[in-house]
């Protein structure tokens, strides 16, 4: 803005405005009045009609002083704005400018309209004009004979599959959900340890497909996936399968409608599909971590893409972040490493003990049907299995510990494919923890019909060796 | 209107692409001769290709259909999954 004298008045309008039509005659009066005033027009440089109209069609004067509603009457005194007001009250108008009478014949009062600044999509459009210096980072121009979308694979960004393009304005839309300042550092994301800025979670998330009320759920998996105790360097550099899985507990998975239900691993939910992607894409470019490279996975999974799903909360049992000391009402994500998705089916089990010896049947083949000590497990029971539980009022640590007892191996089994004449554990060895204390985590998801539930194993390095799963709560 | 992105990576490498490094001796290397349908480029290929073969370089042949257009797709892929290096006469 160019300089401006140290006590005036400033006036905001637009043609397209009735209220800023019917004042038409006010300003001019004050004008003739002699007072220092400036007329912002939005729409149209010929009104009002008088001397001291600046055109902002370009709306930045609108955006710098934060201009919601026309007319806006701001006093300025010595170089700072000491009073504002919206729309047409005569009293408030003739109080700030302190004239004997303003608009003679006119209502006492009449509602303003919209401001042109905060027509949908243009705060964004006007932030990425004027406030772009906010975004620290490198800038990237296409050609005008390029494509952006393809631009972005061949830059490396991709997954694999399209991205959105990262223009400043879609990232400052992103911003939006978030109240976090966009230079805030979230943390150093392996294998380079490079910063990863919120301004640089935003321009992966938006690269991912997600909307701005997706951010706070990124921002919060993004500082889990970062924990030391994650191990996210180690889970990303593995030949194993596993990548980070997110699960979301509380009012912001209803919030931003995430899937609990049909389909709840699988595709078909944006929020879902584009939360996990977008903290893979942020280890893909920030970190710099791509298979073949850092990324050592012998398969990989099509999890990789992206595993991220809410509980279904609507079960008596605690839900997962409750029982990892997040208050009931808070929202939260948990992270895991996890494979893909093992069925279990069991149609015929209608007490929890038949189940259970089902479920432990599937469980103990997790990594190899002679291992002790196996990855932790994530178990999703459907709600069909759900049911049996709950109609015979079985806790989910009452599940939990009937799990842990039946899944456990023979020493005499403890062979790992060895060569059939080595030595074995002796018969009478006792029996071995298939899992570790807490290696069991049960959640409740799925769709209604099948008595099915789901087993998502993790990385075969855990607790100190390894990862840990880590819960935060989601802020603003 | 030219549409700039912004970078989503830590910035640890340049904006402009860099070509890959070159190879420091042609030892165990297939070598691909591209030739672009240019007049007497086969003159300039042909000795150069007998040069390679005389210090033991394997040597494999290509030539695009016209240097009016960029190669097919199917040359590209093809010159790509056979050779580690390639040589191209670009000019008359």
């Amino acid at each position: 803005m160019g300089a401006t004298p140290d006590d005036e008045f400033i006036a905001f309008v637009k043609r397209d405005c009735p209220t800023c039509v019917l004042i038409e005659p006010v300003l001019q009066s004050l004008a003739k009045q002699g007072h220092a005033l400036t007329v912002y027009s939005q729409d149209d440089p010929t009104f009002p009609s008088m001397s001291g109209v600046v055109d902002d069609r370009e709306l930045e004067h609108s955006y710098r002083r934060a201009i919601e509603t026309v007319p806006t009457l701001i006093r300025v005194q010595a170089g700072q704005e000491s009073s504002r007001v919206i729309g047409w009250q005569r009293e408030e108008w003739v109080a700030l400018t302190g004239a004997q009478t303003l608009g003679a014949g006119l209502p006492d009062y009449r509602p303003g309209c919209g401001s042109r600044s905060v027509d949908p999509g243009m705060p964004e459009r006007l932030a990425a004009r004027y406030d772009a210096d906010r975004l620290v980072a490198r800038r990237v121009a296409v050609g005008d004979l390029e494509d952006e979308i393809e631009l972005c694979f061949e830059r490396g960004w991709s997954d694999g599959l399209p991205l959105v393009p990262p223009t400043a304005e879609r990232v400052m839309r992103m911003l939006q959900g978030t109240t976090r300042a966009p230079g805030d550092v979230v943390g150093l994301v392996p294998p380079n340890h490079s910063p990863a800025t919120v301004t640089k979670v935003a321009i992966n998330a938006v690269m991912a497909g997600c909307k701005p009320e997706y951010l706070p759920v990124v921002l919060a998996a993004v500082e889990a996936a970062l924990d030391p105790a994650f191990c996210l360097h180690g889970l990303l550099a593995t030949t194993w399968f596993s990548g980070p899985m997110i699960i979301v507990n509380g009012p912001m998975a209803a919030a931003i409608e995430m899937n609990s239900r049909g389909n709840v691993l699988g595709q078909g939910n944006r929020a879902n599909a584009t939360i996990g992607r977008a903290l893979q894409l942020l280890v893909r470019n920030v970190g710099g971590g791509k298979p073949q490279e850092a990324d050592q996975s012998t398969f990989g999974s099509p999890t990789k893409f992206g595993f991220c799903f809410a509980e279904d909360e609507n079960t008596p049992w605690a839900s997962l972040a409750e029982e990892r000391g997040v208050e009931r009402g808070r929202s939260a994500v948990t992270l895991f490493s996890a494979d893909g998705p093992i069925g279990c089916a069991d149609q015929k089990s209608r007490a929890p003990e038949g189940l259970i010896a089902s479920l432990a049947g599937t469980l103990k083949t997790i990594d190899h049907h002679q291992m002790a000590n196996a990855a932790d497990v994530v178990v999703v029971i459907g709600p069909e299995h759900g049911r049996v539980f709950d109609d015979a009022s079985w806790t989910k640590a009452e599940a939990t510990a009937a799990l842990h007892a039946a899944t456990r191996i023979q020493g005499r089994d403890l062979g790992m494919g060895t060569d059939a004449a080595a030595p074995v554990a002796a018969a009478d060895a006792g029996t071995l923890a298939k899992f570790r204390e807490g290696g069991i985590q049960l959640v409740r998801a799925g769709g209604d019909a099948g008595m099915f539930s789901a087993i998502i194993p993790g990385w075969l390095m855990k607790g100190t060796l390894g990862t840990d799963p880590v819960t935060r709560e989601i802020q603003t | 209107m030219t549409t700039t992105l912004l970078d989503p990576t830590g910035e640890l490498e340049p904006v402009v692409r860099l070509p890959r490094s070159k190879p420091g001796d042609l030892g165990g290397l297939t070598l691909g001769l591209r030739d672009i349908s240019k007049s007497r480029g086969d003159v300039f290929l042909n000795r150069l290709e007998t040069l390679f073969a005389s210090r033991g370089v394997t040597v494999k042949r290509y030539k695009k259909p016209t240097f009016t257009k960029p190669a097919p797709v199917s040359l590209l892929q093809q010159i790509a999954g056979e050779v580690d290096v390639v040589v191209e006469g670009l000019a008359d």
